[in-house]
């Protein structure tokens, strides 16, 4: 599927905006974007395998909850990235 | 590049990123080289002493999760650490995870590649491989009283509660001390095996329980180079000193001007005197504004372990300053005479090159200053 990375995190993508990675859950999907861009995974998701405060995950409209939200058959998953406070 | 004994660098980590500063250049006589990480946290940034090229950036931003960034050609390419602190996944995703990394020690002489780190909230971790992988160190994270003791998000600083202040015993490697706020000071003397509060004499806040490592506060602990049994602490409650293998902490900041109080962030010692340190003290009045009391900064210095204390504000501004300095924003070289820098909240860098005596600023309009680290002379730190 397509992936599209917020701009915070591009500098693992070698500023690519949408990349492709593959998996039938969240979880899947994240890590195989851990093994093509080293690192980016932690950036989103910390080390209790929980997504992070500011980091939500769209695919089909909807807002995924947590890592195992399936994925099968999904072409696009939106990374996005609250920007707020000063 | 070549660098003389007289050049000196500074680094400088802010809110919004990480700046070094070498003497030599620009209108106040020092070049700024930076932004470097522009929008990231960057809570610490130190050069390896044993090397004298390598340095480490503890990085956030305010919406991703913490790293630790490496350069090992003093700053002109960067590489992310491929592991970073992290904390032990435990069972159902209800365990601690590391918000920032906020501060970092090298190990000893005789340990190159170690780095130990502190973070928030309170977690201590090692790395031996020069902070490219971190693993959890010691008992500390997961122990039943530590994690009692370090509390919760509720119970510390502001931003955050911070596990600071790790000293290695130049002696020896296994002797080790970390302060956590809130939580206290601790000491291991078998590689952090085992952990012992060490809180005689020390005062907490009025009503709370002196014997709870809970309610100690210690802002900044300091180890003397020139006699590694002396120990100075700033702390929430008073500036104290400790001669091991004494065990009581002896409140040195009574002597203190009473109008100016003994509360403060950073505490900086001298390289070869041990009876010389100096502080920044904050008004801790009522709702404690943290600034300088009266809006009159100054640096107070002790040249007799404590027992009398001098206004060192030569060249700051006699009135109208409301500064704050952080625990990690102060910083002392080795150099004879030594130098002072301290930078500001409001994003000013101030300098000494006589021990406090005369300050100037040599950089201003830099974002929120968090750590001011100088870097060793003849070292590699350039751009």
């Amino acid at each position: 599927m397509k992936v599209l990375i917020p701009s915070a995190l591009r500098s693992y993508t070698e500023q690519q905006v949408w990349v492709e990675a593959a998996g039938d859950c969240l979880g899947e999907v994240l890590d195989d974007l851990d093994r093509q861009y080293p690192g980016i995974r932690f950036r989103m998701v910390d080390e209790q395998s929980r997504i992070r405060r500011h980091i939500r995950m769209f695919a089909g409209g909807e807002q995924l909850a947590g890592l195992d939200a399936p994925l099968t058959g999904t072409t696009e998953l939106l990374v996005v990235q609250a920007l707020s406070g000063g | 590049m070549t660098q003389t004994p007289s050049e000196r660098s500074l680094l400088v980590a802010t809110r919004k990123g990480a700046w070094m500063l070498r003497e030599g250049g620009g209108g106040d006589g020092w070049a700024v080289d930076g932004p470097h990480f522009l929008g990231h946290v960057i809570s610490h940034l130190m050069l390896d002493p044993r090397d004298g090229r390598t340095l480490l950036a503890a990085a956030r931003t305010g919406h991703l999760g913490p790293t630790v960034f490496r350069s090992e050609d003093g700053g002109r390419h960067w590489q992310e650490a491929s592991r970073p602190p992290a904390f032990a996944a435990a069972e159902g995703g209800e365990g601690r995870a590391v918000d920032q990394v906020f501060w970092l020690t090298p190990g000893l002489a005789s340990e190159p590649g170690r780095w130990l780190a502190g973070t928030s909230p309170q977690g201590l971790f090692e790395s031996l491989d020069g902070g490219d992988t971190w693993s959890p160190f010691s008992i500390v994270n997961d122990d039943t009283d530590y994690r009692r003791w370090m509390g919760t998000v509720q119970d510390g600083t502001p931003d955050g509660p911070k596990l600071h202040s790790i000293l290695i015993d130049p002696r020896d490697p296994a002797h080790l001390i970390f302060a956590m706020s809130g939580g206290g000071v601790h000491e291991s003397t078998d590689g952090g095996a085992h952990f012992t509060p060490m809180l005689d004499g020390l005062e907490v806040v009025e009503g709370f329980d002196v014997a709870d490592p809970t309610f100690h506060d210690p802002h900044c602990v300091r180890r003397c180079p020139s006699n590694p049994d002396r120990l100075y602490q700033q702390n929430h409650c008073g500036i104290y000193r400790l001669d091991q293998p004494g065990r009581r902490w002896q409140r040195i900041g009574r002597a203190m001007p009473s109008e100016v109080g003994d509360v403060g962030f950073p505490l900086v010692v001298h390289p070869r005197d041990d009876n010389c340190a100096w502080v920044f003290p904050m008004d801790a009045s009522s709702v404690w504004p943290s600034t300088s009391p009266g809006g009159r900064p100054a640096v107070y210095g002790t040249r007799d372990g404590g027992e009398s204390w001098q206004r060192l504000d030569g060249g700051l501004p006699a009135s109208q300053a409301w500064w704050t300095v952080k625990r990690q924003a102060m910083a002392a070289d080795a150099g004879d005479p030594v130098a002072l820098s301290f930078g500001t909240t409001s994003g000013e860098l101030w300098l000494s090159d006589d021990e406090g005596a005369h300050w100037r600023c040599i950089a201003r309009h830099l974002p929120e200053i968090y750590a001011v680290e100088f870097a060793s002379t003849g070292t590699g730190v350039a751009a």
